[in-house]
């Protein structure tokens, strides 16, 4: 192979793309040179255990990936409202919108939610860590290297091109040779295993790890989804794995079970990505809805409202998101009875999700609303996403989906409640935990003008899209007819908006890293509810000096009644704390280098990446590390520090 | 803080409002500017379904405007009695607000099914006075290739590229397939649309009531020329339809395999005609025809064409013209 194909060339944006990801990591490597911050970053970062930093880095990752998708998003606006300057061609065009999706749900809104859990939690649910610490950082590790390989496709070796669902045969070896959908296959299969850990993870630690007293009912709800979540991703992502590995078999090794030739079965591959797709959906929404459960009831100062009934709509949710993946593909002429079955399930669905809807209304109803900027990404939540549900309830109807199906319709349905349930509920949860996470609070004032233009730029994007889809535009085109003109330009202009929303955002992170109060209490908000605020801030590495008994819903409202804290001298006992260990880093980069070799079909490499990733494995096996005690005294200081006794 | 909140509750209740505002300029949407029964049926669907999601928003954004509004912390008018921080539920209410969407999923249902398989039979004639005549529909082969259409009539004994005519008031029955990625034939006025799949056939009975130009594509996203991939639907009257079927069955070439097996390389191509079938040889819609396209070019599909957005389709027939004379 030369070099002038494995590097992609001939395209200006992607040499702007190379320049500057030459410059951006020269200048980490001299800064952390400069400062020598090397040691630091090996010691507190790479090699950590700990849950709270794990999901720091999670939540950085998602963060950065939020940028790479949304550059991708404007590029394409820019194209679409200026399709005569030739600014993106129609293979670039296909790349771009392949990543964006790509890159938004698997490698953005999965890592955000997960950073959440992995923070609030143990916090929650008055746990020292996860049930296995070391599982949780090979599982960081395996997503932001298949999330790095998944990234380098666009300067080395081509992006992927064939739609983030990337069906069959057009994913195929026949109609897309090359690497770029090997990037896919092995970003995802890579980044997979740690989402499947992490599913396992959570689900023990929520089942074992409770405080002594907490009940199931008692749980907080954003356990509760998080619990939940880890079902669905313990049953969903298998399907995924498998499929990936099949498709990786037809492309790399010369298998047929997707292809056009010798018998595969292509439309087989549309079926197993939906039968995990849609749960996917779910995975990143349920999650969602728990933290707008929190932030509500928090800001509300209210308890939440139809506490059982909500719970029960999750796991309804849940139950139901496995029983309507065909509703992706009415189209496919599964027959009217198929399509009836399937239209009704997907109906159903509206159900529970309207009790939810209705339960945080009932939570607003006889409340006292404290209108911080994390209530307002909460509170714009419930009418955007409602719109988004609305049609996605039309979307459902199969007979009507004919004439919606592949349209802007549909892309305006499932950016409303992606945008309007997901990333609406990240930044709702990061502005309400950051005084957890980073001692201090985000600025309330440039949050509110992030808040707007956001929002603002959300509606002006996405509801005109409806309507251009209702006018016959399909999704995935790259130019467009002039009587779809106006809609898109008001859709380009919205989408900046959303781009200003968030450069300023970005820049209240740093504004208020350097002029926001540092945090004095545990309970940043006054009115927080459940555990994680009953801890210090900082939050020791260990959480909790001593866990205490629960016996009631929103446990910390009740100590805080009773005057108790986390901190009771008298029952302080060593703790046990797991060590750090560099072994999930290695591990991971070794099989980075395999998935790379797969990726050029290099078997060598891949083969030696394998086996490295194999050996790190064993050593694992022998590892007795047992982890380490913190003693009394360490832990009095600590506390009395942190709590300004 | 409070121009914005000002400005939170009048694009509150603005956002309902435009809805309205939206559908009331319907009819210039294709989707809601019919020209068949399939289409009418679909259209008819929607907008009732528009109705009641519209009551929904309502249900759900007056109490929400009205809760943010009162129970605000900042609301000078709070009375003590606006505060009651243990309420956990209400089992009455909770009920009445599970029964109420189920209704709404009952009353949106029972229409879905009913049109779903109303659709999997022709359409009735929405013309009145040709209700006693019933007539055969109209069998057209569909296929999709990268990135062309080919409409084959087997009665007629005729094919086309990128564009077909159909007669008015009468139902075609769309066999449709494809011959290497998967397509979906949509015509927005004409009725919704349905997969085109290498290896199976599918079938969507489509009818147009009324004389026109309508545009088709394809749908679903299928490589590099997916944007160009596009026809024209040429529905005209009985007579007129007729005159076109012979003329093109008099005037039109025979369409032999070589060149055919040359029209499918993947790449954009004009419109034509011939006065023979490509079913002759293959349907791609059968088990056997499902790799006959990818068996024979299948080196050409990861080649580019660089395709920008002010490129013609017939810039691409040219290029590839000339480049077939030099090569002779």
């Amino acid at each position: 192979m030369q070099l002038d194909e494995f590097f992609v060339t001939g395209e200006p944006l992607i040499y702007a793309g190379m320049v500057s990801i030459a410059l951006v990591s020269a200048a980490i490597l001299f800064i952390l040179t400069y400062f020598k911050k090397w040691g630091w970053l090996w010691r507190e970062w790479l090699t950590t255990v700990d849950h709270k930093k794990i999901g720091v880095m999670y939540i950085l990752s998602a963060l950065a990936m939020l940028f790479r998708g949304g550059a991708d998003a404007l590029m394409m606006r820019t194209q679409l409202a200026f399709p005569n300057m030739n600014f993106l061609n129609a293979q670039h065009y296909d790349e771009i919108f392949t990543t964006h999706g790509t890159v938004m749900i698997i490698f953005m809104a999965m890592p955000f939610l997960i950073g959440l859990m992995n923070v609030v939690v143990p916090l929650q649910i008055g746990a020292r860590d996860v049930a296995f610490p070391y599982l949780n950082a090979l599982s960081f590790w395996s997503f932001l290297f298949g999330a790095m390989l998944f990234n380098i496709s666009f300067v080395i070796g081509g992006s992927p091109d064939a739609g983030w669902t990337s069906y069959t045969p057009l994913a195929g070896a026949a109609m897309s040779p090359g690497p770029g959908q090997n990037f896919y296959l092995m970003g995802l299969q890579l980044s997979g295993i740690g989402t499947l850990a992490t599913g396992i993870n959570f689900m023990v630690t929520i089942l074992k790890m409770r405080a002594p007293g907490m009940k199931m009912f008692q749980m907080p709800i954003f356990t509760w989804s998080t619990l939940i979540t880890s079902f669905i991703i313990v049953f969903a992502f298998p399907i995924l794995t498998v499929a990936l590995a099949l498709m990786t078999l037809d492309r790399v090794f010369g298998a047929q079970f997707f292809t056009l030739t010798g018998e595969g079965m292509p439309m087989m591959w549309a079926n197993l990505f939906w039968m995990w797709g849609h749960p996917e959906v779910y995975i990143v929404i349920l999650p969602a809805f728990g933290i707008f459960s929190e932030v509500i009831a928090t800001f509300a100062r209210k308890q939440l409202f139809g506490y059982k009934a909500m719970v029960w709509a999750i796991i309804l949710i849940a139950g139901l998101s496995f029983l309507v993946w065909v509703h992706h593909f009415f189209t496919m002429g599964a027959g009217a009875f198929v399509n009836s079955v399937f239209s009704i399930s997907t109906m159903l669905i509206a159900v529970p999700t309207g009790v939810k809807i209705f339960n945080w209304l009932g939570t607003l109803y006889k409340s006292r609303i404290n209108n911080t900027v994390a209530m307002m990404w909460s509170l714009a939540f419930i009418p955007s996403f409602v719109i988004g549900g609305v049609t996605g309830v039309m979307l459902g109807m199969a007979s009507a989906d004919y004439q919606f199906h592949n349209s802007y319709f549909l892309v305006a349905h499932f950016h409303y409640v992606l945008i309007a349930g997901t990333v609406f509920a990240c930044f709702s949860g990061l502005v309400f935990w950051y005084p957890k996470m980073f001692g201090h609070k985000l600025n309330e004032r440039l949050g509110k003008w992030s808040f707007w233009f956001f929002v603002i730029g959300f509606h002006v994007c996405f509801f005109p899209q409806y309507f251009a889809g209702l006018d016959g535009m399909p999704r995935r085109v790259f130019t467009i007819i002039p009587e779809w003109m106006p809609l898109n330009i008001i859709s380009s202009v919205g989408a900046f908006g959303m781009g200003i929303g968030f450069a300023i955002f970005v820049f209240t992170v740093v504004y208020s890293y350097r002029y926001s109060e540092r945090e004095k209490t545990g309970d940043s908000w006054d009115d927080g509810r459940t555990l994680e605020w009953a801890t210090p801030t900082p939050v020791p590495f260990y959480n909790f000096a001593t866990v205490p008994h629960i016996n009631s819903m929103d446990a910390y409202v009740k100590l805080k009644e009773e005057g108790k804290t986390t901190f009771d001298e008298d029952k302080l006992e060593p703790i046990h704390m797991p060590s750090n260990t560099g072994q999930p880093f290695i591990m991971m980069a070794f099989l980075f280098v395999a998935s790379f070799g797969v990726v050029f079909e290099w078997m060598w490499m891949a083969i030696a990446g394998l086996i490295a990733g194999v050996v790190m494995m064993v050593i694992r096996s022998f590892d007795y590390d047992e982890g380490f005690h913190v003693e009394i005294d360490e832990i009095k200081r600590t506390e009395r520090s942190t709590r300004g006794l | 803080m409070k121009s914005m909140k000002q400005f939170f509750k009048r694009g509150l209740i603005l956002l309902p409002l435009s809805l309205v505002l939206f559908l009331s300029g319907c009819s210039q949407m294709a989707v809601f500017d019919p020209k068949g029964p399939v289409a009418q049926t679909q259209s008819d669907l929607i907008i009732y379904s528009i109705i009641l999601m519209l009551f929904i928003v309502v249900v759900v954004f007056v109490p929400f405007g009205y809760f943010v509004y009162k129970y605000r912390d900042t609301n000078p008018n709070r009375k003590e009695s606006d505060y009651e921080p243990h309420m956990h539920g209400n089992t009455m209410i909770e009920i009445v607000w599970t029964i109420i969407p189920f209704v709404i999923v009952v009353a949106l249902s029972i229409p879905t099914v009913n049109t779903l398989f109303e659709l999997e039979k022709p359409p009735e004639s929405t013309d009145s006075a040709t209700e006693d005549t019933e007539e055969e529909p109209l069998v057209v082969h569909a296929t999709a290739a990268d990135w062309k259409w080919f409409f084959s009539y087997p009665e007629e004994d005729i094919e086309t590229v990128n564009y077909l005519h159909i007669p008015t008031d009468r139902p075609i029955e769309f066999k449709l397939s494809s011959a290497d990625s998967m397509a979906a034939m949509w015509i927005p006025q004409l009725g919704g649309q349905k997969y085109n799949m290498a290896g199976m056939e599918n079938t969507l009975y489509l009818q147009a009531d009324e004389e026109g130009v309508y545009d088709g594509r394809n749908s679903n996203f299928n490589g590099e020329g997916f944007t160009k991939h596009t026809f024209e639907v040429y529905a005209e009257s009985e007579e007129d339809y007729d005159a076109w079927v012979e003329e093109t069955q008099n005037e039109a070439p025979e369409l032999s395999q070589e060149e055919y097996d040359e029209l499918l390389e993947p790449g954009l191509t004009t419109e034509a005609e011939y006065s023979s079938t490509h079913l002759e040889w293959v349907d791609h819609g059968t088990n056997d025809g499902r790799d006959y396209a990818v068996n024979r070019h299948y080196d050409l599909y990861g080649e580019l064409m660089h395709l920008y957005s002010d490129h013609e389709a017939e810039d691409f027939m040219d290029e590839e013209n000339e480049e077939d004379h030099e090569s002779h």
